[in-house]
């Protein structure tokens, strides 16, 4: 259980990082790009950690239970051989139903609009999160939530100013800023519902609790569109599923990328 | 309090660059977070602890590179290099002479304490590095690393790099 819970924060930070990463060379104006790219680094650097942490959990785990949680053959030929898991495994060599991250970081960046609007929405939720995650008892995650927690200030600061700056804009980039949030608005919700494991998990390592984090989540998010003169949308049905394995279609396309030259070189190291 | 042993890394350890501004040494910037010596059949293993700046920082690695070729050859044992997240880096534990030294290559140094929040839109009034002018502004949050943003200065009209406060 603790080890799903690992792989989700895990993951959350590498698909959106990737995704982020991918305005590499595509920004609108270079300090922009970079911005995007010191953003995706500080993700990655999150998920690494984490990996690890997975990767130890990993092999302390009896055989028959590690097949039992993970369907890939790569991992089963891992462990076939005697070779433990390391930092690089969980990410390079799983499924995409066995990722647990939010939909909402795998969703393509769309135009700058969209992409400023998912990073809003995912920063604000860790901010708050990892605000109460720094107290867990497990103290490698603590460590993880406390180093975070000083970088995605930062994020969410220059997320809320993009969202207010393009809606508090012209009528094109405010319709484009409004279109984006209303689009991505049914992606949100699910990072309020505990999954399994964070139900398990949630006293013994007291994880912060969800609702609560809604509560300021929705406050902050308010904030910042009215101040971007933009509207909160009101439909309340939520995509979810990513935290436990269903993802869109978009994930199979990240990891084709992020995953190929293990895929096609296994083991291969530069 | 360190042993001659410790004072004898410290002492290489403070010839170990950030590669990324070089004119800081890794005790400087204030990663190092312990230097621990283990005697094993009368050699002296050395253990060092450092904490990177951001989680991502690219330059942890070469860091790590860094200081095994600066404690090889002086006779120890074993040298271990351990990356240590908590408690997290700070620029408070920047030291004063970094400060002065990252200001002389042009870097405006971190100001504040970090323990000393911003409200979401406030900013910091951060003076040039090259004529203390106090009317600057911010160009961009993010610059070339992690860990600077960049500004520029209205009185001498240069640009210039903040080590951001952290
Ligand atoms: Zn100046």
């Amino acid at each position: 259980m603790k080890l799903s819970y690992i792989l989700h924060l895990a993951d959350d930070a590498l698909v959106l990082g990737h995704r982020m990463s991918e305005w590499c060379g595509h920004g609108p104006v270079l300090e922009q790009d970079i911005a995007m790219t010191n953003t995706a680094l500080d993700l990655l650097g999150r998920a690494r950690t984490l990996y690890q942490y997975a990767a130890d959990l990993y092999n302390q785990m009896p055989v028959e239970q590690r097949a039992k949680m993970f369907s890939s053959v790569s991992l089963q030929k891992l462990d076939a051989a005697g070779e433990k898991a390391e930092e690089d495994t969980m990410p390079y060599l799983r499924d995409s139903w066995d990722f647990k991250n939010v939909l909402i970081a795998e969703q393509p960046n769309g135009d700058w609009a969209q992409s400023v609007a998912r990073s809003l929405f995912v920063d604000c939720f860790y901010y708050y999160y990892f605000d109460q995650l720094q107290h867990c008892t497990d103290a490698t995650i603590a460590a993880v939530a406390e180093k975070s927690l000083k970088e995605v200030t930062y994020h969410l600061k220059w997320s809320s100013e993009w969202v207010i700056r393009l809606g508090d804009g012209t009528d094109e980039s405010h319709e484009k800023m409004q279109t984006a949030i209303n689009e991505l608005w049914s992606y949100t919700g699910e990072m309020f519902e505990e999954a399994d494991y964070e139900t398990s998990l949630r006293d013994e390592l007291k994880l912060p609790e969800l609702a609560a984090i809604k509560a300021k989540w929705q406050k902050h998010i308010e904030e910042v569109l009215e101040d971007a003169t933009m509207k909160l949308p009101t439909a309340t049905w939520m995509q979810k599923g990513g935290k436990n394995g269903m993802h869109s279609e978009h994930l199979g396309y990240v990891l084709a990328e992020l995953q190929f030259m293990q895929r096609v070189y296994p083991s291969m190291q530069w | 309090m360190y042993s001659a042993e410790q004072l004898k890394v410290y002492s290489l350890l403070a010839d170990v660059k950030d590669p990324e501004v070089p004119v800081l040494s890794i005790l400087d910037l204030g990663i190092v977070r312990n230097v621990e010596i283990s005697d094993q059949g009368g050699k002296q293993n050395v253990h060092v602890y450092i904490t990177p700046t951001y989680s991502g920082c690219p330059a942890m690695d070469a860091i790590a590179i860094g200081i095994r070729m600066a404690l090889t050859g002086r006779g120890f044992g074993s040298i271990q290099v351990t990356h240590q997240l908590q408690p997290a880096w700070t620029t408070d534990w920047m030291t004063e002479e970094g400060k002065r030294k990252l200001k002389e290559y042009g870097i405006a140094p971190p100001q504040r304490k970090s323990t000393e929040k911003l409200a979401l839109f406030e900013e910091e009034n951060i003076a040039c590095p090259r004529c203390e002018s106090t009317d600057t502004q911010l160009v961009s949050r993010y610059g070339p690393t992690s860990c600077k943003s960049l500004y520029k200065c209205n009185s001498c009209l240069e640009p210039f790099e903040h080590f951001k406060c952290h």
